[in-house]
């Protein structure tokens, strides 16, 4: 008898092979190319320093010890966070209602799932500058609609209590039909015999939605919060478009992707830039993993 | 049927109020934008907020292609998108294939690394990339901003997955008839695969047409740029032209907004297919 390694060698067909290295090809050097080597320049580009006319140096850890040292970066994480924390948290649960209520099979619930996808589909530098104008302090529909109950808006994009909170509606507007989708998606997946079991075991609607429903919904919504969240680290189109590089309260709102943005092309220090990045990169990733730990403690596998 | 019969039901109400209000807010954006778009200036910053136009001014729109190059920025976001999503649409198609399907050295090697460049913020590649850009001199270039958008890791894993859930005996009944792997492909997985790739083929149409951050980095004169790009500097140069600027807003989000309306349900299937075996 042949040992099994080396019969499974033999099974390849060379001719087989050949044309699947082909069909490969164009996306491993795309990837090759434009991601994964791009991934260790920037690593290098980390540990060097960009004078005036790009003449470019290596510093070691100078990037890193300046960033450990900068008061913007940590101003920037802590936008980065809330930023995060409270777009997730308003996207999931927003989400997590529109989904539940879909599901009821109510009639116009393809016209509802059309609307509320709506912003899903819009380039994002032009419902910007609605939202900009909405959010404006003289002009805007947001505080003439607060004037009518007698409340003095601020101008929220240029106010610093302000900004970083438009900046998370908006982000939450754009992002919730996405949520909804993968939800409503895994509403339609719990069973509809379990439901009709909790019913004639005596539980209302509200009972078996917290006992039956959400446990089986939770790997989903784990889903959504740990995509979403990826997502919310990485935010810049917003901050860029409402905001801006040159806005008056950009320091209170800025977060790492922007001031990696500013720092690498517009500053042009691309060394520090790339160290900007990279600490994001790694935050994420802590993030994540801690997020796939404590999953067990509330996701449920059927 | 039965349900039509219980003409009034509590809850449905319920639940109607709450769509209705949420949608209402999500849509707001929209109906200002379409609204603003047929204003005078005057009425578009008159307090207390005048809501309708007092009529259609067709001309705010004219306005955008005289003074500004927005018919340029149009047919550069257009050419740019086809270019990448059949690129986009063809490699991954191939690669999804190849990696569902063919059993080659090396496969689910290179499959977990293609997977782990998916996990990396894009921000990582930026300035590699316009090192790169500016070393080939494609700085400012249709080409500089298309070409590395040519392969998608996402697109490939997606076209894999669906690859997957076609039936083994199709591409063993093909290979009895004396097809090779390349004829299997194109003849009897790419028509099958169509929803696969309509569903892909949407998502890389949006991300294309709304893409910002690469464009704004890559491309810096008018005649080069792309609508988001555009939008985005002219709102610095018309400051405070809401018409003209909600007129441009309109005509940039239209596209895609169609493309979502005739595409829906593949749409939704595909973010549905991604969340599910994400």
């Amino acid at each position: 008898m042949t040992r099994p390694a080396a019969r499974r060698k033999e099974r390849y067909e060379w001719n087989v092979v050949f044309w699947a290295y082909v069909l490969i090809a164009p996306t491993i050097i795309g990837e090759g190319l434009f991601a994964l080597w791009p991934l260790v320049q920037s690593i290098y580009l980390s540990f060097t320093s960009w004078g005036v006319f790009g003449q470019v140096e290596w510093t070691g850890g100078a990037n890193y010890a300046r960033l450990l040292d900068d008061p913007e970066v940590y101003s920037a994480l802590r936008n980065t966070i809330v930023i995060s924390v409270a777009s997730v948290a308003g996207t999931v649960s927003i989400a997590t209602l529109l989904a539940v209520l879909l599901n009821v099979g109510v009639r116009g619930t393809s016209l509802y799932r059309v609307l509320l996808f709506l912003p899903v589909v819009t380039m994002p530098a032009a419902s910007a500058m609605v939202w900009k104008w909405i959010f404006n302090g003289d002009l805007g529909l947001l505080n003439g609609a607060l004037s009518v109950i007698g409340i003095d808006g601020p101008s929220w994009l240029t106010d610093r209590a302000t900004a970083l909170w438009s900046i998370v509606i908006v982000t939450i507007w754009n992002e919730i039909g996405i949520g909804m989708i993968i939800l409503l998606a895994g509403l339609q997946g719990v069973p509809r015999s379990l439901l009709e079991a909790a019913r004639l075991d005596g539980a209302g609607p509200i009972a078996s939605f917290f006992f039956v429903t959400l446990p089986l919904l939770t790997p989903t919504l784990f889903f959504v919060v740990v995509t979403s969240t990826i997502g919310a680290f990485q935010m810049f189109d917003a901050i860029f478009l409402m905001i801006g590089p040159e806005g008056y309260a950009l320091d209170s709102a800025q977060n790492l992707i922007f001031l990696f943005y500013k720092e690498g092309f517009i500053i042009g220090d691309k060394g520090y830039a790339a160290a900007i990045v990279l600490v994001l990169f790694l935050i994420i990733a802590i993030v994540t993993a801690v997020q796939f730990w404590l999953q067990k403690r509330w996701v449920h596998y059927g | 049927m039965n349900a039509r019969k219980t003409t009034i039901n509590p809850g449905h109400i319920a639940v109607h109020a709450v769509l209705i209000v949420v949608s209402v807010i999500m849509v707001i954006p929209f109906i200002w934008m379409v609204l603003t778009a047929f204003k005078s200036l005057g009425e578009s910053t008159a307090i207390p907020v005048q809501v309708f136009p007092s009529r259609l001014r067709w001309e705010n729109f004219s306005e955008l292609f005289a003074q500004f190059s927005f018919g340029t920025m149009y047919m550069n976001t257009i050419i740019a998108t086809v270019l990448r999503v059949t690129a986009q649409l063809t490699f991954a198609a191939m690669a999804g294939y190849a990696f569902a399907r063919l059993r080659f050295p090396g496969r689910d090697v290179i499959f977990a690394i293609l997977l782990s460049v998916m996990m990396i913020p894009p921000a990582l590649y930026l300035i590699p990339k316009f090192l790169l850009m500016t070393q080939l001199g494609w700085v400012n270039t249709l080409q500089g901003y298309v070409v590395p958008g040519f392969t998608s890791a996402f697109g490939t894993f997606l076209m894999r997955q669906f690859f997957k859930t076609l039936p083994e005996e199709l591409s063993e009944a093909a290979k009895l008839d004396g097809c090779g792997p390349v004829r299997t492909f194109v003849w009897i997985m790419l028509p099958l695969a169509k929803p696969g790739l309509i569903a892909f083929g949407s998502f890389a149409t949006l991300w294309s047409w709304n893409e910002l951050l690469w464009p704004l980095i890559i491309l810096n004169s008018p005649d080069k740029m792309t609508l988001s790009v555009g939008l985005a500097n002219l709102e610095g140069e018309y400051v405070s032209e809401y018409p003209t600027m909600m007129a441009g807003a309109l005509l940039a989000v239209m596209p895609m907004i169609a493309m979502f309306f005739f595409f829906q349900r593949q749409f939704i299937e595909g973010i549905a297919l991604t969340g599910s075996k994400g």
